[in-house]
């Protein structure tokens, strides 16, 4: 083409990023890579290598190894040895290490940026603008907080060797967001990179060794789910963070239920782009191609699911038509294109199929006409429009370069349809309305909300899901306790089995005037209420004596209790000063009555009058101390680098099951109950399978002190029975269990239904008078989820 | 693209109020043919215009005032647009020496000091003319295909000279006008300077609105005043200066832009070069998409200037790309889009020469304007 032609057409031509450097780094290795296990690369114990291809052409890239059980225990064993080291060489060394290796990437970011396009598929100018200047930023973020750990940090340890295994959308920034944290915080790692996209990992490892990384620190183990499968199965791995699919995730949850293993899940999305009739149109039309057509669609956060106000629908859809038509599919290392190949022939695949469903269930398909190149794995961008909310592609991650939209009437029933989903990641708002966006992005459910913008990332901020999108952040503040355990926890002891109670005693009364009967029912929904069943349990002393009944709670009362409990959401909206006022109040009613508490405290577990008094002493005090935190625990305001702030919000998880412990029938309840209560959860709590009566008799204290009915709710009887019709809920949104070994395992494991996040003891006990174990923020990180509302301004 | 346009004229105004605004007496011409200041002989929308393509002039309209309510503009959206823009095209090799060669095509070779005389106006029109060295085109393959730039633009006072000093270059001359650049001078006087350098010959009125009835919000003065200036340049074009840098905020960016097509121009500008932030590649996402939507509503293509801080071949070029973007191929040409600057070529020719010899070039290879 000459000048001439150029000159006439104005057409863009072809600018190709040079790829000598990245080739030659495959060809040095022949294109075929052990592991990298204690600071150098092992070849694989099968002698077995997996095929790679280059999406773009289709043809053969590398040959990674495919790590077996050897490989696993090698890695695992090297990280063991090494993170004791690491630990010890303390904050500042350990800073010193993640500023080399930001250094490091930045040093080589045109290679990683190469390397990073040719394996994956994606735009040269994604890798090079965002995934590598990204990582960077997340290793000089996280170097900060190896080098304030000691302050900042100073009651947690490290967890200890961490199993990451990372997906092939942003196979180097998803090693960043692993591995950044985790080695700051003084743990050490196996890393498994996604068997398409293993290529930067092992290229980041090799380096890192270069730049003097110790050995050990981190290794990388290559292969594909079954190799996954055996690093998430190792006894030497004491958590695993996963970012990947929904489907992948509960598999994990259920592998590692019970195991001890800490869960970090970061899983997949359908993520609503709300547009308001006052937004600036253009600007959130940019912002679908920020949100769909970035990476290809192949992201878990993209804004996949637009929803458009009536008023502004066929507008919108006219300009984003108009824009789809100046979009660019081609080559990844082309830097004129916008969007490049999609990572392998089983997700184009997969793509097409979706597709095709949702048109084959009404929608109207839109696709750019530009050319797509023949060969290779490349989708145009896509948009099915008259989408409704019951259509499989409204309901599926499609995973790729497609965007469905519907249209909604009101800023309630737009919030109602972003929320109609299982997942809960992340969130759009557009809206020039200051009072209206910030009115939205707390109601929705997700754990990133950008208002006026879509898909920004940051390491200071995190990121992270609710609902079947996981749970656990990545970034900020909120990011690092992922890869830290307290201190106050580390001495916890196996809970002593209590001595079966003996058989009821059947004296008689005798012919004394009988006190009056008092048959605790069950609280739900603000009123004491017959059990379901209408079945009574007895409640004897320690010596047998009959102290009274409780009601046999069963699934019903369970499911009641629930309903109660989410029904009573105006909760988590009242202000904090109005819960502080609550449980102070709470307090106030429980020391009027301290001496009928302690004297039922006394009867059911047989402690002395003073410890009796001294554990209701405690009640009161932790019923002060939630009250005080209830408008304390407050959020952050991160400063990511752009003009605006990214609003860290302490928000209510939601409807949370709480079992309580058999010791400290009074204490073991109010220190679950309370900090849950202050952030705003509405709690179905099981109290004491053996001395429930502690709990019923604050029904009255209850009652008396303004809680608003359904705030808490009290189902006594079978304890794990009822634990686990609490685990299967899909309505409940996290479990806490305090109890045995085998309760802790069962709600782990049967979690994975809506994916609730759990907090359970392991059948450890905690010491509930030991205030650094058992009261403030150790439990109210659990009480919160973070979201983080992003807010861009200027004008 | 010709079938778009809506006829010049039978435009209807709804409504008495909107009727007392609508230009009055002004003689608007129809589809007026610029004179194609490039004389390569090409198609000059390359793909399917196998036609003769005319630009219908912009007939102006009634003040729309829900045109302007309605207008939202996030400045963050915007800087994230455009920010993202040079990564995302990039043009290398012959094609990048095409783009640049089409750019000189669109520039405005400007000159507005103080202390402009005659001869150094017509030693800018001499550059207008030739404004690359005769072995550059050759070695490009433009020799003998006339080049040149887009216009002059000079104040009233050199007029007079530059048509002159054009004659028979098809170039065309434009005056900067309406007391340049505050525009405080008497309305009536405006009109004056305009059909004054009408008068001179100049074809391009560039005039400079009335920042005050922006910064007050008062949209019926700002296209009162841009309806005369409008009557005033008859058939001479009308580019609108906005002044970005003294309005401050896109949303009143947009407005202006708004207001001022409906008045009637034929161009708006960013900048006079006098302010302190003259032509930005935000303030220009803002007023492009105004274009769009205008020529969405009246099928009115209007052209766009931005003027002012653009001296680097890099620098024009992410303006061609935003150009080509947001509004497509036809406001590459410099019937649509011109540039408003004074160093900006002296950085083409080092880049051409560059492009032909594979060696980087000095400034003093290549004759000054």
């Amino acid at each position: 083409m000459s000048i001439a032609h150029y000159f006439d057409t104005m057409d863009y031509g072809s600018a190709p990023e040079a790829d000598g450097e990245a080739r030659a780094w495959l060809k040095r290795h022949e294109a075929t890579f052990g592991h990298f296990i204690a600071g150098k690369f092992a070849a694989p114990a099968s002698g077995k290598h997996l095929a790679t291809i280059e999406p773009a052409t289709g043809k053969p890239l590398a040959r990674i190894a495919q790590g077996v059980a050897a490989d696993v225990e090698a890695a695992v064993g090297a990280a063991r040895a090494a993170q004791l080291p690491w630990a010890k060489l303390g904050g500042h060394g350990r800073a010193r290490h993640l500023y080399a290796l930001a250094r490091m990437l930045q040093r080589h970011a045109r290679l990683f940026a190469v390397l990073e396009s040719i394996d994956n598929g994606k735009p040269i100018r994604e890798t090079r603008d965002l995934d590598v200047p990204l990582a960077a930023r997340h290793f000089l973020y996280h170097a900060g907080w190896a080098q304030l750990q000691e302050r900042e940090f100073a009651d947690h340890v490290p967890v200890g060797v961490i199993g990451q295994i990372i997906p092939w959308n942003f196979p180097l920034l998803m090693l960043a967001w692993k591995i950044a944290p985790a080695l700051a915080a003084g743990n050490t790692v196996v890393l498994k990179p996604a068997e398409f996209t293993s290529l930067t990992a092992l290229l980041f490892a090799e380096l890192a060794a270069d730049a003097g990384l110790p050995p050990g620190v981190l290794n990388v183990v290559t292969g594909d789910g079954a190799t996954g499968a055996l690093l998430v199965d190792n006894p030497g791995v004491d958590k695993i963070a996963f970012t990947g699919s929904t489907e992948v995730g509960r598999l994990i949850r259920q592998s590692t239920a019970g195991s001890g293993k800490s869960l970090t899940l970061e899983l997949g999305g359908k993520s609503p782009f709300i547009v308001f009739e006052d937004a600036d149109l253009d600007g959130a039309v940019e912002g679908v191609v920020d949100a769909i057509w970035f990476n290809q669609g192949q992201v878990c956060c993209a804004g996949s699911r637009l929803l458009l106000q009536e008023g502004i629908a066929e507008t919108f859809r006219r300009r984003l038509i108009r824009r789809m038509e100046t979009l660019r599919v081609g080559p990844p290392l082309d830097k004129t294109i916008d969007m490049g190949a999609v990572v392998a022939p089983v997700q184009l695949e997969r793509i097409k199929a979706l597709v095709e469903t949702g048109v084959k269930e009404g929608a109207e398909k839109y696709q750019a006409s530009g050319a797509i190149p023949a060969e290779g794995c490349f989708y145009p961008p896509t948009l099915l429009w008259n989408v409704h909310p019951s259509s499989t592609v409204a309901i599926e991650e499609i995973f790729g370069p497609v965007v469905v939209a519907m249209t909604f009437r009101t800023p309630d029933e737009a919030v109602m349809l972003a929320n109609n989903t299982r997942y809960g990641l992340a969130a759009s708002v557009w809206s020039e309305t200051i009072g209206l966006a910030l009115d939205i992005a707390p109601k929705l459910q997700a754990g990133v909300v950008w208002v006026n913008a879509t898909n920004l990332f940051d390491a200071s901020v995190g990121f992270g899901g609710c609902r079947e999108s996981g749970f656990g952040r990545e970034g900020g503040r909120e990011g690092i306790y992922e890869y830290l355990k307290p201190k106050a926890w580390s001495g916890r002891t196996a809970r002593a089995k209590l001595p079966p109670l003996p058989e009821a005693s059947t004296e008689g009364a005798g012919f004394g005037t009988p006190s009056i009967d008092r048959t605790a029912k069950l609280f739900l929904g603000g009123k004491q209420v017959r059990p379901d069943g209408n079945y009574a349990r007895a409640v004897l002393s320690p010596k047998g004596k009959p102290l009274g009944e409780v009601g046999e709670g069963n699934r019903k009362d369970i499911r009641n209790a629930v309903a109660a409990a989410r029904s009573a959401e105006a909760w988590a909206r009242v202000t904090a000063h109005n819960r502080a006022q609550i449980l102070y109040y709470l307090g106030e009613n429980l020391s009027a009555r301290s001496d009928e508490f302690a004297r039922r405290i006394g009867e059911l577990t047989g402690v002395s009058p003073a410890k009796a008094r001294a554990e209701v002493e405690a009640s009161i005090e932790r019923l002060f101390s939630y009250g005080a935190w209830a408008d304390k625990y407050e959020g952050t305001i991160h400063t990511p680098p752009l003009r605006g702030v990214a609003l860290a919000m302490h928000e209510p998880i939601g409807v949370v099951g709480v079992v309580c412990p058999d010791e400290a029938p009074l204490l073991g309840f109010i220190s679950l109950v309370a900090p849950l209560i202050a952030m705003g959860n509405r709690v179905v709590a099981v109290p004491s399978e053996r001395h429930p009566l502690a709990a019923t008799d604050f029904y009255q204290v209850l009652e008396t002190s303004d809680v608003p009915a359904g705030v808490v709710n009290i189902v006594t009887g079978e304890r794990d029975a009822l634990a686990k019709v609490l685990a299967e809920h899909d309505d409940v949104d996290a479990l806490w269990v305090f109890g045995s070994q085998e309760a802790s395992t069962m709600a782990e494991r049967l979690s994975v239904g809506n994916l609730k996040r759990t907090l359970v003891d392991h059948g450890l006990a905690l010491d509930w008078y030991d205030r650094a174990a058992s009261e403030g923020p150790i439990l109210l990180r659990h009480a919160v989820r973070v979201k983080n509302i992003w807010i861009p301004y200027g004008d | 693209m010709g079938g778009a346009h809506v006829a010049v004229g039978t435009f209807s105004q709804s409504g008495a109020s909107a009727d007392s605004l609508a230009p009055h007496g002004v003689p608007m011409a129809q589809g007026v043919l610029r004179p194609n200041p490039s004389a390569v002989p090409v198609q000059p929308h390359g793909r399917d215009h196998n036609h003769t393509h005319a630009i219908a002039r912009n007939s102006g309209r009634a003040l729309e005032m829900d045109w302007v309510d309605e207008i939202r503009i996030n400045l963050s959206a915007a800087e994230r647009r455009v920010a993202s823009l040079p990564g995302r095209r990039t043009v290398k090799k012959d094609a990048q020496a095409a783009w640049l060669l089409k750019a000189i095509t669109c520039i405005d070779l400007t000159t507005l000091n103080g202390d402009d005389t005659t001869e150094r106006v017509k030693r800018l029109c001499a550059k207008a003319r030739a404004p690359l060295r005769g072995d550059l085109l050759a070695a490009l393959g433009f020799a003998g295909r006339g080049l040149h730039t887009g216009a002059i633009c000079v104040y009233h006072r050199f007029v007079a000279t530059a048509v002159e000093a054009l004659d028979g270059s098809d170039i065309p001359v434009a005056a900067v006008s309406t007391g340049f650049p505050a525009g405080l001078i008497p309305h009536d006087l405006k009109l004056k300077e305009i059909e004054a350098s009408v008068n001179d010959g100049a074809q391009e009125i560039d005039i400079v609105i009335t920042r005050e009835h922006v910064l007050t919000g008062d949209w019926r003065a700002l296209y009162a005043e841009v309806r005369d200036f409008r009557a005033a340049c008859g058939a001479a074009h009308l580019k609108t200066i906005l002044a970005t840098g003294d309005l401050k905020t896109l949303r009143n960016v947009a407005k202006a832009s708004m207001v001022c097509m409906m008045a009637g121009a034929d161009f708006i500008k960013t900048s006079t070069g006098k302010e302190g932030v003259n032509a930005t590649l935000p303030v220009t996402l803002a007023m492009l998409r105004m274009i769009r939507l205008y020529e969405e509503r009246t099928g009115f293509k209007i052209g766009f200037k931005p003027a002012g801080g653009i001296s680097t071949a890099k620098d024009v070029l992410n303006y061609q790309f935003l150009m080509k973007e947001e509004l497509g191929r036809d406001w590459l040409e410099p019937e649509l889009f011109r540039i408003g600057a004074s160093s900006l070529l002296a950085d083409i020719e080092r880049q051409l020469e560059h492009h032909v010899t594979g060696r980087y070039s000095a400034f003093n290879r290549h004759p000054v304007g």
